[in-house]
């Protein structure tokens, strides 16, 4: 599969990530060299093989329900690049809120 | 007596027992060899006050006779570990300056082991690499260099600090994770033992996660003993990984103790003879099969036909679960945040900026191979490849015990070196991965020294959570290969 300017500018936009336009055409040519690469794959017959997902097979755990960490707002928010904001200052792990940019006019 | 830097993680456990050092002068000496060899950039978070701290309480338990499997013994721990109040960076620029709250699982066995924490090592940018050039934070250098010849070479990677920093002396032991071979292959272009566990040995909770059907940690250290001693302290079920093993933890270091192997089957997998292998590994090879003959096992050819497909899935499959777990980095919860005009704008420039050019271009892969059209064609073909690699080595070991390969195709090579073609690069990896698809444990254990000086490994592969038998094997390699150079100047 070999890509194109305008497959890399939207794979780019689906992966959040700003492509600035003089590097799409580079780009395009390394991703479709490791493509290429990968697709060696289509010599191996699997017709019939079940995809593994996981090589463990440790039946997934089911625990309760319920909040088991709760009451460590300051904890969790201690690393916000915004800063947060906290509902209560005097108590902080009462709760609060990351600052992000505005998104609705 | 030896400095204390050469002491084995063992020997150095016996030396403090027998109250002949405390951890806190265990812990200075080696904070001395950092200062020593800052040069070669293994570290990029030196924490002494901490290392201190630890020692000073170490030596209390001590004193209460309170002593733990791992007691007052200096490690150093891969910077992908979160390790509370301390710098956790996964050597990205969009994590700089993050401070986890919480401590990692595996980290945390450490500490009740009784380890002292003396800083955090580099690694290729969320481990996603096989020479350390990668980093955020640049390279490290590898003590080794070739027989005159002054050129930097590579540590290996993803976890080249925490090699090097081993091969240097400045730590007997310290923790990387394997996803495809980033813990082997250092260890081999270092000149010292690296394991990988089974899948779901340790825990994975609390490390910076990059394909997490593969990610595991493991440990590095200058002896097959030490290896297991530093795993038995990091391994054990852990109900917050969902993957982790509900396993007891066997006695690793008396496996390790126990290189007696007569009997053993060992497989030589006949597809690992690959094109671009350098004659010297080869031959290697060749010696190891000898080696472990003279010790009373028995070699038998075995086939693994997926063998050169693991590489090509493994580059489907670890970018497809890093573009969805590094989707996380968007600048609103931590790490960096570069403003933009929307909200849409402000997540692709801090992207933009806080990951290096390999970890865009496998987030990129990952994201083309996951997109709607191309799912079935490319992840699920290898998830199928997969399932065919993983059934390749279940009829291997209905034969045998454990395989024996070459870790590496190369030894370590020169700064800058192979990077031009991601492709290339991604060669280094070839004889690990295919275990690693596996989900089973390896270990590289160093064998030799190539026609410059420079160390080359061989690889145990062992059946799933068999570590026991992988270790009783590669401790046979070791006592027969009797590798005992070290980098000039360390």
């Amino acid at each position: 599969m070999s890509l194109d300017k305008d497959t890399v500018a939207c794979i780019a936009r689906l992966a959040r990530l700003k492509v600035p336009e003089e590097e799409l055409v580079p780009l395009a040519g390394e991703l479709s060299r490791i493509l290429a690469w990968i697709e060696q794959l289509n010599e191996v017959d699997t017709g019939n093989v079940e995809p593994l997902a996981s090589v463990s097979d440790v039946t997934l755990p089911m625990r309760a329900d319920e909040v088991t960490d709760g009451g460590i707002a300051e904890k969790v928010l201690a690393n916000a690049p915004g800063g947060a904001v906290y509902v209560d200052p005097t108590d902080k792990n009462a709760g609060g809120f990351f600052t992000v940019p505005k998104v609705v006019e | 007596m030896a400095a204390l830097t050469d002491l084995t993680v063992a020997e150095l456990a016996a030396t403090m027992a027998r109250k002949e050092a405390s951890a806190v002068e265990v812990a200075d000496a080696h904070l001395g060899k950092l200062d020593e060899h800052r040069a070669l950039n293994a570290f990029i978070t030196e924490t002494p006050d901490k290392a201190r701290d630890m020692a000073v309480a170490s030596d209390a338990r001590r004193a209460r006779g309170e002593a733990g499997l791992l007691e007052g013994v200096p490690l150093a721990v891969k910077d992908l570990f979160c390790t509370e109040g301390v710098p956790t960076t996964a050597a990205s620029h969009i994590l700089e300056g993050f401070v986890p709250p919480y401590e990692s699982t595996v980290t945390a066995n450490l500490w009740r082991a009784g380890a002292v924490m003396v800083g955090k090592t580099n690694l290729d940018e969320f481990a996603m690499g096989s020479s350390n050039m990668t980093s955020y934070f640049g390279g490290v250098e590898n003590p080794w260099k070739r027989r005159g010849d002054n050129r930097k070479l590579v540590p290996g990677g993803s976890s080249g600090g925490s090699a090097a920093a081993v091969a240097a002396r400045m730590v007997p032991g310290s923790t990387g994770t394997d996803t495809g071979g980033s813990i082997r292959q250092p260890a081999s272009f270092c000149g010292i033992v690296g394991l990988k566990p089974t899948y779901g040995r340790c825990s994975r909770w609390g490390v910076v996660a990059f394909a997490s059907s593969l990610d595991q940690p493991g440990p590095f250290a200058r002896t097959v003993e030490d290896a297991a001693l530093i795993l038995q302290a990091m391994a054990g079920h852990d109900p917050r990984d969902s993957t982790s093993a509900p396993l007891p933890v066997p006695d690793f270091a008396a496996a390790a103790r126990n290189p007696g192997i007569k009997g053993l089957k060992v497989g030589i997998p006949k597809e690992y003879r690959v094109e671009g292998t350098s004659a010297e590994i080869a031959a290697l090879w060749d010696k190891g099969v000898e080696m472990l003959k003279a010790a009373g096992a028995q070699p038998l050819e075995v086939s693994l036909p997926h063998t050169r497909y693991a590489l090509p899935a493994y580059y489907i499959v670890a970018p497809a679960e890093c573009s969805s777990n590094l989707a996380r980095y968007d600048g609103v919860r931590y790490g960096l945040r570069v403003p933009g005009k929307d909200l849409i704008e402000m997540y692709q420039n801090t992207r933009a900026a806080g990951f290096g050019k390999e970890v865009r271009r496998r987030v990129m892969i990952g994201t083309y191979v996951l997109s709607a059209g191309y799912y079935d064609a490319y992840y699920k073909k290898a998830q199928q490849v997969r399932a065919l690699i993983a059934r390749d080595f279940k009829q291997a070991f209905e034969k045998c015990d454990v395989l024996l390969t070459p870790t590496a195709p190369t030894a370590a090579f020169p700064a800058g070196e192979k990077m031009d073609d991601p492709v290339t690069m991604y060669l280094n990896d070839a004889f690990t991965i295919p275990a690693s698809m596996a989900g089973l444990p390896g270990i590289s254990v160093p064998v030799g020294l190539d026609k410059d000086g420079l160390p080359l490994g061989l690889q145990i592969i062992g059946r799933s959570f068999d570590e026991e038998t992988m270790l009783r094997a590669a401790a046979a390699l070791e006592k027969a290969a009797a590798f005992d150079a070290r980098p000039a100047g360390y």
